[in-house]
């Protein structure tokens, strides 16, 4: 070893070993940088553009009425008191998809497939609420804060189910969490429901809860608290991106969670225990998504109904956006902003009927968040065809251009 | 091949190499990981455009663009990583792309089959047109390669690094049919850093270091000092240089250990040894006679089904690696990507992973990274690894260094017992030697080694004892001094009965 060898190339890994889907997408996930997700978001709208041009629209004047109506133009705008309120109003969205994408990519980074931030969303948001509408006398701070906590206690409950069934005897999460899903739709329908112990016993034909008290609602910091402006929710979720990343790469937590989620062979023959790490990935996942509940109770809605809970896709849209977003906390603020400024922005609320038809525009972000999961298993599975051809080209002899 | 050259950005791979390959002759190129050899075979086959440089093929300049040319000149070669359908039969893949057509455009599925049999016999291959590829073993899989090559009707047939899929035996097979394709007039080219192998086969040898040829020599006069000294570029130690040991007292005993495999099956029956402070124990066998579950249950990866475990004054049995780790077991892990290293993390981080949950590296759960990186560089240095610093990610480590980051880190956490699994598979002849030289130095330390490998040569030259393990069994007790030869009947269980 006295003199220096050449650069020697990568050795190539086992040829026996087959990475499970989770895993696979999650090696693709780290593996593509910025531009993946940039070129898949702007081929997503592209593909909606089209779709805008075939009901005889202008895309672009589409496009532009989506985004001024998202307060996205605030700086510039002509109207700063409508675009201050739409901002608002974005950023509210924004604040729980922060959240449930969190709780989507912690659990990816070790190597689980939270498909159940959604259940984990609503009972956080249950307890919320059920919290602040009852023990009325509590002073305001401790009254919201113990709201929150016991929230992110029930998220971290439901999703530690999963964990702890994949921990102990090995029960796929994607399989156990969208059951959890419908259990937590389920109760979340019962326990608001007519006659349900919840309810709100003022008016028995409304399956809605109770009102949060006035005392536990969160201070709204930006705009008019009876128009719904912003509460400082939206804080707690740029402050649990910073905890996100902080508890992954300067944290023995975090060591251990990555490990596992690379490779849990290696992590297991380094001392960690895996099934541990199963479960805490899974309750910590879930206490982001209980968070997330608490906030939209806490800061703006206030109560629950029946009809919220069934048609809440918060936790899904979170899968989107912890996809979108790499796994990494910056993406996941970027990708939480993105959808949240489409949600809000194509609502009937802010876009011009003149411009595109709202009650069509509610498609439209449909369309584009599902181009954009489309668009981001693509990449995997462009990757994944990019690599086979080449083996196959190697092997047949296929003409092709030639590697240089 | 006339004066080749390839560059890749940063590296010249090919620096005017000259090859030249006679009819029905092996010729054997032999060099280090990393010095060239694929490269010149794949601009041979066409996959690579050489930037200067000729070849030549029966006396014809050609330039050959893609596979396809090589093949349509009657090259094949057969890759390190096969390229099958393993759902297809071992006739539909030896077909493929130039299939027999029925109608045009329908598989002549008989056809095919009748081909495929008939080219077997002729080469006397021992395979059935009919399986399916997923079922064969890895030195069928491999035959079905060399049958597609010769079905395209191949003169030269190119076999990349082929015995390193292969056992001792399958390897000498596989001689079997290189011999039977020269009688036929074929020329074989050999890629290998296994020197034995290349002496066995080959007819000459062309030695390539650092994209250059060193020498073209006859096989005849020549010697593994004199290659191992061709390829690394100086004296290459190829027998450790050791003096007896001094061995103290036990360190690691089992007693009576017995251990399941992942089927419910038994796998390890009954064993008991012992591995005192400073001396090696070498454990030979052939591959799967329940080696890999022995490690698992003395490094506390697999629970035993019975017995004892005991590593320093405590038993640890049925506790948990972490508990393993802590009273003093050091272990080189068979499959270093498997399991000895995280591959997306950087070496920093890989080195820490045993003791990420103690000062220094974290204090109250938190990590320290500058503190992570610090030590990592102070051992990169001190173990020679190239290739990158501590914020490198381990998969871009060439497997020599790999290895050596997994050595440091096992041996700086200072063990009282080391277990060291096929510490060199797929290292070449200047990394071996350093890994042996380190664990040498190591039992002079006084920590006590238990090795296992299916190198006989590793476990002869290294072990101060050498314990034969055949069907999960310990069968037998050799010094050093033993011969291969005896060691290998017992390897099979011949001396079963006597032992």
């Amino acid at each position: 070893m006295s003199e220096p060898s050449p650069e020697v190339p990568r050795q190539p890994t086992g040829g026996d070993y087959a990475p499970s889907v989770a895993e696979r997408l999650a090696v693709y996930q780290r593996a593509g940088g910025i531009i993946t997700p940039l070129l898949t978001t702007i081929f997503a709208f592209l593909m909606g553009g089209l779709v805008v041009l075939a009901t005889g629209h202008n895309p672009i004047s589409t496009y532009k009425g989506i985004f001024d109506g998202t307060g996205l133009n605030y700086l510039w705008a002509g109207d700063r008191g409508l675009a201050e309120f739409n901002l608002q109003q974005t950023l509210l969205v924004t604040t729980p998809l922060i959240f449930t994408g969190l709780a989507v990519a912690f659990a990816f980074r070790c190597g689980l497939f939270n498909i159940g931030g959604q259940g984990q969303y609503i009972v956080g948001a249950m307890t919320a609420v059920w919290v602040g509408s009852s023990w009325a006398g509590l002073p305001g701070v401790p009254h919201a804060a113990i709201a929150i906590l016991l929230a992110a206690l029930a998220g971290a409950l439901w999703a530690g189910i999963a964990g702890l069934l994949k921990a102990t005897v090995g029960a796929h999460e994607v399989i156990t969490t969208i059951m959890l899903n419908w259990i937590a739709y389920w109760i979340g329908s019962y326990a608001f429901g007519q006659g349900g112990p919840l309810q709100n016993k003022e008016n028995v034909s409304v399956p809605i809860s109770s009102d949060v008290v006035p005392n536990a609602r969160l201070h709204v910091w930006w705009g008019n608290a009876q128009l719904q402006g912003l509460h400082i929710g939206f804080f707690f979720a740029l402050f649990a991106l910073v905890v996100y990343w902080f508890v992954l790469n300067r944290t023995t937590l975090g060591y251990e969670v990555r490990a596992v989620g690379y490779n849990p062979e290696a992590a297991r023959y380094g001392g960690i225990s895996v099934a541990r790490n199963y479960f805490l990935a899974m309750a910590i996942a879930g206490i982001f998504a209980g968070f997330g509940g608490a906030m939209d109770m806490l800061g703006w809605q206030f109560r629950i109904g029946v009809l919220d809970i069934q048609n809440s896709t918060i936790g899904f849209i979170g899968i989107a956006v912890a996809l979108l977003g790499r796994n990494t906390a910056i993406g996941v603020g970027f990708s939480a902003l993105l959808f949240g400024a489409l949600l809000y922005g194509t609502s009937t609320r802010s876009l011009d009927p003149a411009v595109f038809p709202p009650e069509l525009a509610g498609n439209l972000t449909l369309m584009i968040q599902a181009l954009v999961l489309l668009f981001v298993g693509a990449d995997v599975l462009v990757i994944y065809v990019w690599n086979l051809r080449r083996r196959l080209r190697r092997e047949t002899g296929l003409p092709a251009e030639a590697p240089t | 091949m006339r004066g080749i050259t390839k560059r890749f950005p940063g590296v010249v791979a090919n620096d005017h190499v000259d090859f030249d390959l006679l009819p029905g002759e092996v010729h054997a190129l032999l060099g280090e990981n990393g010095a060239g050899k694929s490269t010149l075979m794949n601009i041979l086959y066409g996959l690579y455009t050489p930037d200067e440089g000729e070849i030549l093929i029966k006396g014809e300049r050609v330039v050959m663009h893609s596979p396809k040319d090589a093949i349509a000149r009657g090259i094949g070669m057969v890759h390190q990583h096969f390229m099958l359908i393993p759902v297809m039969t071992v006739a539909e893949n030896v077909v493929l792309a130039s299939e027999p057509r029925e109608a045009g455009v329908l598989l002549d599925y008989n056809e095919a089959e009748r081909r495929v049999r008939e080219l077997a016999e002729r080469f006397k291959f021992a395979i059935d047109p009919h399986a399916r590829v997923q079922d064969i073993s890895v030195a069928q899989q491999q035959r079905v390669e060399i049958l597609k090559a010769l079905y395209r009707k191949a003169e030269i047939l190119i076999l990349d690094e082929p015995t390193a899929v292969l056992t001792p035996q399958e390897a000498l097979e596989l001689f079997q049919i290189l011999r039977g394709l020269i009688a036929e007039g074929l020329s074989v080219i050999f890629i290998s850093h296994k020197l034995d192998e290349v002496l066995e086969i080959s007819d000459r040898i062309t030695v390539l270091r650092r994209g250059k040829t060193v020498a073209t020599i006859p096989r005849e006069g020549a010697t593994e000092q004199e290659l191992a000294r061709l390829m690394v570029g100086r004296e290459v130690l190829l027998r450790v240089d050791k003096k007896p040991g001094t061995p103290g007292e036990p360190v690691l005993i089992v007693e009576n250990l017995s251990v399941v495999d992942d089927r419910g099956l038994p796998a390890v029956r009954d064993v008991s040894l012992q591995v005192r402070a400073g001396e090696i124990v070498g454990i030979a066998g052939v591959d799967g006679n329940g080696q890999s579950e022995l490690i698992d249950a003395i490094t506390g990866l697999r629970r035993p089904a019975g017995g004892r475990v005991l590593i320093g004054e405590q038993e640890v049995t049925t506790k948990d690696a972490d508990d393993h780790l802590e009273a003093g077991l050091g272990h080189i892990p068979e499959d270093r990507q498997r399991r000895g290293l995280v591959l997306e993390f950087t070496l920093a981080e890989n080195v820490a992973l045993h003791d990420y949950d103690k000062p220094p590296i974290s204090r109250w759960g938190w990590l320290s990274p500058r503190r992570m990186i610090q030590r990592a560089r102070d051992l990169l240095r001190r173990y020679d690894v190239r290739g990158g610093g501590p914020t490198t990610r381990a998969s871009a480590l060439s497997g020599g260094n790999q290895q050596k980051v997994v050595l440091a880190r096992e041996v700086e956490r200072d063990p009282t017992v080391l277990v060291a699994a096929q510490p060199t598979r797929g290292l070449d002849v200047g990394a071996i030697e350093f890994v042996h030289r380190r664990l040498v130095e190591e039992r002079d330390e006084g920590r006590a080694i238990l090795l296992i490998s299916f190198e006989l040569d590793e476990i002869l030259s290294l072990s101060d004892r050498i314990l034969v393990i055949f069907e999960g069994r310990i069968v037998g007790e050799y010094p050093p001094t033993v011969s291969a030869e005896e060691l290998g009947v017992a390897m099979i269980g011949a001396t079963r009965e006597a032992a």
